[in-house]
């Protein structure tokens, strides 16, 4: 594995996605979604939700790490509130 | 009866998602890994956070490539596309016509991109090249080489030439799927070309053009090759792309870990960009 060159908080990051996805297949298959509209201009399924709210925290932490000198662990808060907001009201 | 539904068939995705796992998911992680740390050789790393990230959000250089690149994908698009629809539907729909002008249109699809960007290097010299040659006889003074103008022209041209014949291929083969009843029935109410285009024929071709579109957007975002050989990125750096600044990072100055911060960057617009337009085409197909 040393040619992936990993280091403890990428092979975090990786496992948390990991989960997630695991999460959501359990819940797919336990309650199967149907698709819905939020605040969202567009229609969406859990999934959608998900794939949106992880994009636009990727986004969010590249605006406060290009535009400001703030610790990491701001963006990632605003992303978890904003992840939760999106799955739930998206 | 009514069938069972299961979700088995997922299973059969399974040797794809490993082959891609291989090709794509495991690299991406590694260039993530590699954009969080300092490399020096294979045993010599550091880790340095989002360093890099910062360094690269904040490189004049980098956004000055990424206005390029969007002026250029955007202008490829502009061009493209109703140039691919508009050659589709002049094409014959049988004969022997319409064979010539597949086999004419799949042509410039079979030049390997190195040799495309050859061809269009001696094709715009001013001494030896055709193109050139004539414009410059014309009085027009072009100079691919000394004017970005004239280098921009050449490299969107180049483009135009390679890749519009894939545009008209996919629409010329949404056309032949619409059925003649639909023209029938817009014959019966004397509709013009203009109300057949519309209301017929440009729905019919939604889906091959959002191929169409997402093909052309993400393979003109990433284009290396073609200006790399026609400009060299040239004159100054007004041709250079993202793909290009990137690669003389990475194998140029062997700058792994600012390289794959540019990489995830990268990666994560186009990712936005081609959802963005994936959501826009089909977001109405449900009402």
């Amino acid at each position: 594995m040393n040619w992936m060159a990993w280091t403890t908080p990428s092979a975090l990051f990786f496992t948390g996605i990991g989960c997630i996805l695991f999460a959501m297949t359990c819940w797919e298959l336990k309650s199967p979604c149907v698709a819905r509209k939020g605040f969202l201009p567009i229609t969406t399924t859990r999934g959608d939700r998900l794939f949106i709210g992880l994009l636009s925290s990727a986004f969010i932490h590249l605006g406060f790490i290009g535009m400001t000198e703030l610790s990491i662990w701001l963006p990632f808060s605003v992303a978890v509130v904003w992840l939760f907001i999106v799955m739930k009201w998206g | 009866m009514i069938k069972p539904y299961t979700n088995k068939a997922w299973y059969l995705v399974l040797p794809v998602f490993a082959l891609v796992a291989f090709s794509a998911i495991i690299p991406l992680m590694t260039v993530v890994n590699y954009s969080i740390q300092d490399i020096f050789d294979a045993n010599t790393r550091y880790f340095v956070g989002t360093e890099w990230y910062r360094e690269i959000l904040n490189d004049t250089r980098l956004h000055d490539s990424l206005v390029r690149q969007f002026i250029f994908s955007g202008s490829v698009l502009l061009i493209e596309i109703p140039l691919g629809i508009l050659v589709a539907l002049m094409m014959p729909a049988r004969g022997p016509g319409s064979v010539v002008c597949l086999l004419v249109l799949a042509l410039p699809l079979l030049v390997p991109l190195n040799v495309v960007g050859t061809i269009w290097q001696i094709f715009g010299r001013a001494d030896i090249g055709l193109f050139g040659w004539a414009l410059n006889s014309l009085g027009i003074n072009y100079n691919y080489a000394a004017n970005p103008m004239d280098a921009w022209f050449t490299v969107l041209l180049m483009d135009v030439w390679h890749w519009t014949s894939l545009v008209a291929l996919l629409c010329y083969s949404g056309l032949r799927a619409i059925p003649d009843a639909y023209y029938q029935a817009a014959r019966i109410d004397r509709a013009s070309n203009w109300a057949v285009f519309r209301f017929i024929q440009l729905p019919k071709l939604k889906n091959v053009l959002l191929i169409g579109v997402l093909l052309r957007f993400m393979d003109s975002f990433m284009i290396y090759t073609e200006p790399f050989v026609l400009t060299g990125g040239g004159p100054g750096n007004s041709t250079t792309f993202l793909s290009q600044t990137l690669t003389k990072m990475a194998v140029g100055q062997f700058d792994i870990g600012p390289a794959g911060a540019f990489s995830i960057i990268y990666f994560l617009i186009i990712l936005l960009v081609s959802w963005l337009f994936y959501t826009a085409m089909t977001h109405n197909d449900g009402k």
